[in-house]
């Protein structure tokens, strides 16, 4: 059982107010909010081990180094990749996706194809399409149905002895679809395609083991399962990542430098040019401890609670209408009322001190699936609770009175 | 009445409101009654951009003073410019290029001037003064 109030505390912004209201933070499929136990970590990293990294002989240096290959090991536990060097540290998932993307135009010829799912983030669309642009290679999309799932007899449709490489995302993060990424692999796999899965908004809420789903890439943020912001991280299978040609040139990634010729360093560091985001990477580790703690399981279990109650509440709206509805979902709900502007509701429920996300979400076509310019997205995390989602029921049908 | 005149006009009547409900009411209200533009301008190219919500706005000279006329898909981005039209409508190009926009401020909707913020009220203002640059340059 997950005791709520107890993880409330952990959060300090929990407390603040927003425009004389107690925050309702209900845009945590945007960011989430970070535990004291993390904001420990990054005072302690800079209070007393700020250092570079793999390169000093001194005490701080190597006292940083240890933290953060120790984060690594974390990292890799918790994915359940085989090695540690198969994790590398990233700026984020769009850094992430960029640096398979790129990798793969190296790869890649004319006639080749990529498949990616019409549920995909902008930052999912734009690396491959400039990846085609590079490489002749061209660009497939599994549609969805109405209900925000991917319709797979199309997609075993799209798959052939061209497709080179499969990119879907692990969750929707405009309608919280979990995906049957499963079945995708192992369809990929069959015709010799990588597939590289986003995991941004599915490693808030589930636990993926990357070598039983045999994915050849999988990609996450920090900052939405309790870390900070600006560190992520790629996982790939060694194989895949030994193919790749390095991302960017720099410090750490090589092995010896001359002007004639340089050779590149080994996994991990190939692709980790430069001085990283060290105390996050630190902080990164501490995140995915804080949350295993708390368990993975029990944090499931509560937030489709929270899920099926905000739905029910939301759904007694009149002329309310929830987009995703997908057998498979997770905290996540999209929804509009009648006509309404989408921006003119978060704007009235910001003056109540509610935070959800308005717009698009970085997801256009999908939007433009529904013919609609926007939705109203609440998304819950483990710490909220059904009084705020009572609370939020309220501020909206006062935004909507109005507003009609 | 000058620009000054109208906004002063405009920063009596959110004087009037206690809470930030009674505004956003008051600018609700405000958009429902904004005159629409003709329904031939609203496209593509009088779409300003960095706006979450859609926003039109075409303006005509009319002498030597220019007529704004706007509309928005998102009723409270419809208030916000109905505001800023009635300020710079039926006055001179130069006028609505020296004029300062503190009034926004003054009338508690300062949390829409952030620069970032999605409905862009600072790309509004932008646009209005654009369009007064251009026709200034034409009555000259």
């Amino acid at each position: 059982m997950l005791d709520v109030q107890k993880i409330r505390k952990d959060f300090p912004i929990l407390n603040r107010t927003v425009n004389g209201k107690p925050l309702i933070y209900f845009d945590n499929a945007a960011t989430s909010q970070t535990p004291q136990q993390v904001i420990d970590v990054i005072v302690d990293y800079y209070s007393n081990y700020n250092a570079n990294i793999h390169r000093g002989v001194h005490s701080l240096s190597q006292e940083a180094t240890d933290a953060y290959e120790q984060a690594r090991l974390k990292i890799q536990k918790h994915f359940n990749a085989k090695h540690s060097y198969e994790i590398i540290y990233t700026a984020g998932t769009t850094h992430s996706i960029n640096l398979v993307a790129n990798g793969f135009s190296s790869l890649l010829k004319k006639g080749d194809e990529i498949i990616v799912s019409a549920l995909e983030h902008h930052s999912n669309i734009v690396p491959w399409q400039m990846l085609c642009e590079r490489s002749g290679a061209s660009l497939k999309v599994i549609p969805m149905n109405e209900n925000g799932e991917l319709i797979l007899s199309d997609y075993d449709a799209l798959l052939n002895e061209h497709t080179k490489l499969v990119f879907v995302n692990h969750i929707s993060n405009a309608l919280g679809t979990i995906n049957p990424i499963e079945y995708i692999i192992e369809k990929a796999h069959a015709v010799g395609a990588a597939v590289l899965v986003d995991g941004a908004q599915s490693c808030p809420h589930l636990k993926p083991d990357v070598q039983a789903l045999d994915v050849d890439f999988y990609v996450c943020s920090a900052h939405k399962m309790c870390g900070p912001t600006g560190v992520g991280m790629l996982y790939g299978k060694e194989e895949w990542l030994n193919k790749l040609p390095p991302y960017q040139g720099g410090g750490e990634m090589i092995a010896e430098v001359s002007f004639e010729k340089t050779t590149y360093a080994g996994l991990p560091h190939k692709f980790e040019a430069g001085t990283p985001n060290i105390c996050g990477g630190i902080a990164f580790g501490a995140a995915l401890d804080y949350m295993n703690t708390i368990g993975f399981e029990n944090i499931a279990k509560y937030e489709n609670e929270l899920l099926d109650y905000g739905t029910e509440q939301l759904l007694k709206i009149e002329g309310l209408k929830i987009y995703g509805t997908a057998k498979e979902k997770t905290s996540v709900i999209s929804f509009n009322v009648g006509t309404i502007h989408p921006y003119d509701i978060g704007t009235i429920l910001d003056k109540m001190g509610i935070a959800v996300r308005t717009g698009h979400h970085c997801a256009q076509p999908i939007m433009d699936f529904y013919k609609i310019p926007g939705t109203i997205r609440a998304s819950f995390m483990f710490y909220n609770t059904k009084e705020e989602i009572d609370a939020f029921i309220v501020a909206l049908k006062k935004a909507i009175m109005m507003l009609s | 009445m000058t620009i000054e005149e109208v906004q002063n006009e405009i920063i009596d009547e959110f004087s009037m409101f206690e809470d930030w409900e009674e505004r956003y009411q008051y600018m609700i209200d405000l958009g429902k009654d904004l005159p629409l533009i003709d329904e031939k301008y609203k496209t593509e190219d009088n779409i300003i951009k960095g706006c979450q919500s859609k926003v039109w706005v075409h303006a005509n000279l009319e002498g030597d003073k220019i007529n704004f006329t706007a509309d928005s898909d998102a009723i409270i981005t419809k208030g916000i410019i109905a505001i800023l039209i009635r300020a710079f409508s039926n006055q001179h190009p130069t006028a609505i290029i020296e004029a300062n926009t503190d009034f926004i401020d003054k009338i508690g909707l300062k949390e829409h001037l952030s620069p970032t913020r999605a409905n862009g009220l600072v790309s509004m203002i932008k646009q209005l003064k654009l369009y007064a640059i251009a026709y200034q340059t034409q009555l000259n």
